[in-house]
């Protein structure tokens, strides 16, 4: 998040797309609730109608997948009505020409057709937005989770750097991220390109610091994200794969090419706390500790690392996952003495500028929000204050390109993806928590009732979802939350797991799975029970 | 969030009204987070692959066994033959250790994690 959460609630407009935040971010959602009772207004661009809508001073009913179209066409009514901040513009950014001049060629007309919002509703979302004092944008996977994700994301960049609503207190772009470390996961460099604190292989200079401290040689040829592993593992060109506290084969799309491909390898080492679904294909499994077994950090969605201190012991015969790697490490030659968690901390700021302030000392008295240079910095609420991260903040020219499948005669229904209030993920975790299961125990599909009516369908009666992949059977719950012509499913259970039927197009930069759109074919079950 | 222990075993979570974050709040699976830690399906032993099958190995036989598999392919096919997958569960000092076993220990940048899912 450039903005912190606490912000959210002294915004004056809240522009909420692709996030079903009360289930997905139930506290995120609660700042939500509180800018409401101060006045601010509450747009939400969903195509399901879910619980934040009722709350919503607009709900948007966008198409799915046309979020490019819909941005540009909000920016074009805001560069026609004068609302943009020309001197936010001229100070801060570049390549304003260049994007008015592709707006000119994105007539709200044009952008109304493509994702189905009307002309007045498009021009009233504009203005309120570019108009309010402090705007903020909050989104979630139904913006990234796409074949054209990172257009998705550019854009809205492209929207708060028009109108200003950045760099400043309670505005901002604000990704909200779905697992406890997602952000310290990239922090530490667990991506392909860059090193810890977003150092990029790629520069010598910093090769050679990390040479240096970690005494090894290193590669500066950007290695394979996810998706290219399992084609790698598939053409053998990888021949061993380490998984770390990851279900792979229920979390990633088109579940035959995953087990395929991790089957396929020559060597599959799993370490996690449960005998997960990947677990069941590994060479060998290593036991790991849970979080409240380990001294360490976390890091939040709003870049805040907190300390996470040890309550229980793990259970006997399991030890935290630190001190495996390090013994591994150890075999394998890599220097990893380490006393506790705290000195590899140590080890992570010496190395690392934007945490260079960090250190376990300081967080005894709570968390710190990076960039933290220096020891006595106090941490940076919010980013981009005066100026961005590259200097000036560089406008992208972004064309709408439509989701890569989309219904047909064939498969007429559009499938979607996402989470539920009660569990977590692929219930690894959840499943064997008795509360959550209860209030939680199957799968279920929502699908419009006038859809249900048409294939006489009610509440929990069975259905064979099938795509170009795969089928799965299903319950299904009729209501009013998805269109007609849509089936919003969860990925927690793997008997009716979608990612069975989801394909595997990317998005060519991120290389982020399409999650969010996929054709399928919907049948009444003859399966009588389930 | 803090945690409620009893004789060695988590019994409840407490939202914590000091967080700035939290403010006294948890939400449904913060509440109940504490349900699965002592679950008798956790894993104790590593396993090792023999014929087929799963079986118990001591901690010694799985991390050797481990890494002279790992480094009879890194000799044999080179360090890029080799991916890792991190965890956005794990804490970020297990997360650098992991990527520095890959960058470090093999020489190759093929590491990843859920955030691209």
């Amino acid at each position: 998040m450039t903005n912190s959460i606490p912000e959210i609630e002294d915004a004056d407009c809240i522009f909420l797309i692709g996030s079903n935040t009360t289930e997905a971010h139930p506290l995120v959602s609660h700042r939500v609730f509180r800018a409401k009772l101060k006045g601010a207004m509450l747009i939400v661009v969903d195509p399901r109608k879910i619980q934040l809508t009722l709350q919503a001073d607009i709900h948007i009913k966008i198409r799915f997948g046309t979020d490019v179209a819909f941005i540009n066409g909000l920016m074009s009514a805001i560069i026609t009505n004068n609302w943009h901040d020309q001197h936010f513009i001229d100070e801060r950014t570049e390549g304003f020409e260049g994007l008015r001049e592709h707006l000119a060629k994105y007539p709200l007309e044009k952008a109304s057709e493509i994702c189905g919002v009307s002309v007045e509703d498009m021009i009233k979302v504009a203005r309120i937005y570019a108009t309010s004092e402090r705007s903020t944008i909050l989104y979630t996977l139904g913006i990234t989770e796409h074949s054209h994700g990172v257009d998705n994301v550019k854009s809205l960049g492209n929207l708060a750097m028009l109108t200003g609503q950045i760099g400043r207190r309670s505005t901002g772009v604000n990704p909200l991220r779905g697992q406890n470390n997602v952000q310290g996961a990239c922090d530490m460099g667990g991506l392909p390109n860059v090193f810890p604190g977003y150092q990029v292989v790629v520069d010598g200079t910093v090769r050679t610091k990390f040479e240096s401290g970690w005494n090894a040689k290193l590669s500066g040829k950007v290695g394979y994200t996810i998706p290219e592993m399992m084609d790698r593992l598939l053409d053998g060109s990888v021949k061993a794969m380490f998984i770390f506290g990851e279900n792979s084969v229920m979390s990633d799309p088109d579940t035959h090419h995953v087990r395929h491909a991790l089957t396929s390898a020559e060597f599959l080492v799993v370490q996690d706390i449960f005998r997960t679904e990947t677990a069941e294909l590994a060479h060998v499994v290593l036991p790991g500790a849970c979080w409240a077994e380990k001294d360490g950090t976390f890091t939040n969605t709003e870049r805040k690392v907190q300390r996470v201190r040890k309550a229980v012991e793990p259970p006997e015969g399991a030890i935290p996952d630190w001190k495996v790697i390090c013994e591994l490490g150890t075999r394998l030659g890599v220097s990893m003495d380490y006393e506790s968690p705290g000195a590899i901390y140590d080890e992570i700021t010496s190395l690392s500028p934007v945490f260079a302030g960090i250190n376990y000392e300081r967080l005894e008295a709570g968390g710190i929000q990076w960039p933290c240079p220096s020891p006595d910095h106090k941490g940076t609420p919010f980013l981009h204050e005066g100026r961005f991260t590259r200097g000036r903040g560089l406008f992208h020219v972004i064309d709408f390109r439509p989701p890569e499948e989309l219904p047909d005669d064939d498969f007429p229904f559009l499938l979607t993806t996402g989470r539920r209030y009660a569990h977590y993920h692929t219930r690894t975790m959840t499943g064997r928590c008795p509360s959550l299961h209860r209030e939680f125990p199957t799968p279920r599909a929502q699908i419009n009732h006038l859809d249900a009516k048409r294939f006489g369908l009610k509440e929990g009666d069975l259905v064979k979802i099938t795509s170009r992949r795969g089928d799965l059977t299903t319950p299904v719950e009729p209501g009013d939350i998805v269109p007609e012509g849509a089936i919003f499913m969860d990925f927690h259970f793997m008997k009716a797991n979608p990612n069975v039927l989801l394909g595997t197009s990317l998005d060519p930069v991120s290389k982020t799975p399409d999650y969010k759109v996929c054709a399928v074919r919907l049948e009444k079950s003859t399966d009588m029970e389930y | 969030m803090m945690l409620e222990v009893a004789n060695g075993k988590l019994i409840g979570t407490i939202p914590s009204k000091n967080s700035p974050m939290n403010q006294g709040k948890l939400c449904i699976k913060g509440w109940n987070a504490h349900e699965f830690v002592h679950s008798s399906e956790r894993l104790t032993k590593p396993l090792i692959r023999v014929d087929g099958i799963l079986k118990e190995a001591s901690w010694d036989e799985a991390l050797d066994y481990t890494a002279s598999k790992l480094d009879e392919i890194r000799k044999e096919h080179g360090g890029e033959s080799v991916a890792f997958l991190t965890s956005a569960r794990c804490t970020n000092e297990e997360n650098y250790l992991m990527q520095k076993l890959c960058r470090a220990g093999f020489g190759t940048n093929n590491i990843d994690h859920c955030a691209r899912l």
